[in-house]
């Protein structure tokens, strides 16, 4: 076996994918750089990323993939699910030497296990989707933090510019320490160290909106009166909204 | 004066929400003038503590009413505290909830003030407001009015993504008996009238690209289920007429929550019938998408749906002598109505066996409640089970007690 590292990056991925052919690695096993402890035993290879070798592999993979099944990759690699570099590297394998496409092969388990991931992914992006709450500050900034299972702000970019065009927003991911902004025009990645400003709970409040205090207090009252005590159905409460996002949700929150 | 919102807001959302329908999707609107908001995808945003999906603010203009239809919350006679709300707080509520995720649009509806007409035009003029100088994209589902005007309807249509008139009972008879202000015929024409306009407008469509969209995600409706003694079969061919003659895109079941000692109707504290809610909405799901006819799941021998099983493995035990179904060879019509499989899992499986032939394990990973489907299916490995009786399946299935087939409350629910 011989460890293939790579940096992380989506062209990374793919340089290895390249290389692997390129120097007929027998066995490898994709590891991001830094992400676990180098094998004692067998090789070690390092990538470095080059978009040209990158470039290769995905145009090869276009012509045998359905599009989308070629952005499951992409949504694959942001799961950070271990060992996915390798269930995608075998997956690539079998589409290119395959005749037809492989990519409703259901009864392979590479096929199945990205499926799940992607639905998984999937998922997550529609919980973000429809539980991130906006604060509004002074200066008419709309901002969310958020705390994603897997890495799928970038999957919710379009939805968030597609609906709030006339408007400012910021959705933060403070796991990630990365967020999106869009400041009218455009989204882009962000990178500042929010952490501190956004524990600070009371200068916080003082940046907000003078009615963003009265907007909340009138959402948890809706949320709360259009409730039909007698189908009360906690279980199935908590089946759609799992305790653990309730941080985020306003309504969740005392007043 | 945030108190008095606030009070406002307590009052019509709590007598809006008996209305069940909370959908917000089947409309494309795109947020194509650098405005706020799309209505593309039906979000819910939050789940009310008895597991509905918040979708929509869901509010009255007012519950003041003048009609006294029994089953209503709002209705004259009734003693509760009115509120209405100004044309504006309305708008004002939406903007301020959709700019914070909080939502995907507006439903309003209304008590009827002074007459029809009075009171659609003020609904018709929050939705103008909020479409013309708000610029706002995102769902707007109005109630239409029994007896307003044509024009009226038409301008409801041009802003609205969906327009809908509640028949609530199920029958002339009932509604005769518990609304008697309330005509039939008012509730359906403005339907048909809707209808007619949207289908018109789907022709007009085609020739001019840049005609206005009317309504894109089309009229619904929703009856009220155990208020009065109509059977499943006389509701469900209810809803069989509305979306074949009228193209509803949705009919709503609302189970009766006593809000009234009026001895018409069932007393304050009876339970409110979720299991034949549940039941009448699987029946709903195989009309749609399932391709049943309405005769294949109640009949007038049968006109009650079984409240134990659902619908679809009712029919599978009447019919019997249709199965087993070979999993590798069926089509795939008939691969959806296989209890344990739903639409898909029968995709899944009609892709699946171009590769390989499949067996009970490859069911089980695509996720198929194979201990429900092993009655019904054969495959390239599980052994032929003898045949049973229809009886006898029953109490196998039922006997496996897996929480997966109690009855689950939602009616956005997807158990096949
Ligand atoms: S007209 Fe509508 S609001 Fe008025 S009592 Fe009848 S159902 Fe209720």
């Amino acid at each position: 076996m011989q460890t293939v590292l790579y940096d992380s990056s989506f062209e990374g991925f793919f340089t290895a994918v390249f290389e692997i052919y390129e120097y007929k690695i027998k066995d490898p096993d994709i590891q991001q750089q830094g992400a676990a402890p180098v094998s004692l035993f067998g090789g070690q290879h390092t990538v470095h990323t080059d978009i040209a070798k990158a470039t290769r592999v995905i145009k090869k993979l276009e012509e045998k993939l359905s599009a989308d099944a070629f952005a499951n990759i992409y949504r694959v690699l942001l799961s950070e699910q271990p060992g996915m570099e390798n269930v995608l590297f075998r997956y690539i394998q079998y589409a290119l030497q395959a005749t037809q496409s492989i990519e409703t092969d259901y009864s392979h388990p590479d096929v199945l296990w990205i499926q799940q991931v992607v639905r998984k992914m999937g998922r997550e992006k529609h919980r973000m989707e429809a539980f991130i709450r906006f604060l509004k500050t002074k200066d008419g900034l709309f901002y969310a933090t958020v705390e994603p299972d897997f890495n799928v702000l970038p999957l919710i970019r379009k939805h968030f510019e597609d609906r709030y065009a006339d408007q400012r927003w910021l959705i933060y991911d403070t796991r990630r320490k990365y967020g999106l902004y869009y400041d009218l025009h455009s989204v882009t990645e962000v990178t500042i160290d929010f952490a501190a400003t956004l524990n600070d709970k009371a200068s916080l409040r003082t940046l907000h909106d003078e009615q963003e205090d009265l907007y909340q207090s009138l959402w948890r009252t809706y949320f709360g009166s259009t409730n039909i005590q007698a189908r009360r159905n906690m279980k199935l409460h908590i089946q759609h909204m799992p305790r653990r996002y309730w941080k985020y949700l306003t309504e969740k929150l005392p007043g | 004066m945030s108190e008095r919102i606030s009070e406002k807001l307590t009052i019509l959302s709590d007598a809006a929400k008996y209305d069940v329908s909370c959908a917000s999707s089947g409309s494309d609107r795109k947020n194509e003038n650098k405005g706020l908001g799309n209505a593309s995808n039906g979000i819910c945003h939050a789940y009310t503590e008895d597991g509905r999906c918040v979708s929509l603010l869901k509010i009255l203009l007012t519950n003041f009413c003048i009609y006294d239809c029994a089953y209503c919350i709002s209705r004259k006679s009734n003693d509760i505290k009115r509120a209405a709300f100004t044309v504006q707080e309305v708008v004002d509520l939406t903007m301020n909830f959709y700019r914070r995720n909080y939502i995907e649009g507006l439903f309003l509806s209304s008590g009827i003030f002074k007459n029809a007409d009075y009171t659609m035009e003020r609904l018709v003029l929050v939705a103008k407001k909020l479409r013309t100088e708000h610029r706002f994209n995102g769902y707007i589902h109005l109630k239409t009015i029994p007896g307003a005007s044509d024009e009226l309807m038409q301008e409801a249509a041009l802003y609205a993504d969906r327009l809908s008139v509640n028949v609530e009972m199920p029958t002339r008879e009932s509604l005769r008996l518990l609304a008697p202000d309330k005509n039939r015929n008012d509730m359906l024409k403005p339907m048909r009238y809707i209808d007619k306009a949207l289908t018109q407008n789907q022709e007009e469509k085609k020739l001019f690209k840049k005609a206005p969209t009317l309504a894109p995600a089309g009229q619904s409706t929703q009856m009220v289920i155990g208020a009065t003694p109509e059977t499943d079969l006389q509701i469900l061919y209810m809803s069989h007429f509305f979306y074949q003659k009228i193209h509803l895109k949705r009919v709503y079941y609302s189970g009766y929550v006593p809000v009234s000692n009026d001895n018409r109707l069932p007393a304050m504290g009876t339970p409110v019938p979720f299991i034949r809610e549940n039941r009448l909405y699987q029946a709903d799901w195989l009309m749609r998408f399932y391709h049943f006819r309405v005769d294949e799941i109640v009949s007038p021998q049968e006109p009650l749906l079984d409240a134990q099983i659902d619908p679809k493995l009712s029919w599978a035990l009447r019919n019997l002598q249709l199965f087993p179904v070979d999993i590798n060879t069926a089509d795939y019509m008939l691969i959806m109505r296989i209890p344990g499989i739903g639409i898909q899992s029968a995709r899944k499986i009609c892709e699946a066996r171009k590769f390989s032939r499949l067996g009970m394990h490859h069911l089980q990973k695509i996720g198929i409640a194979v201990n429900r489907a092993k009655y019904f299916i054969t495959t390239s490995d599980a052994p032929v089970l003898k045949d049973y009786q229809p009886m006898q399946i029953k109490e196998f299935i039922l006997n496996e007690g897996s929480s997966k087939y109690q009855p689950n409350f939602s009616p956005q629910l997807k158990l096949f």
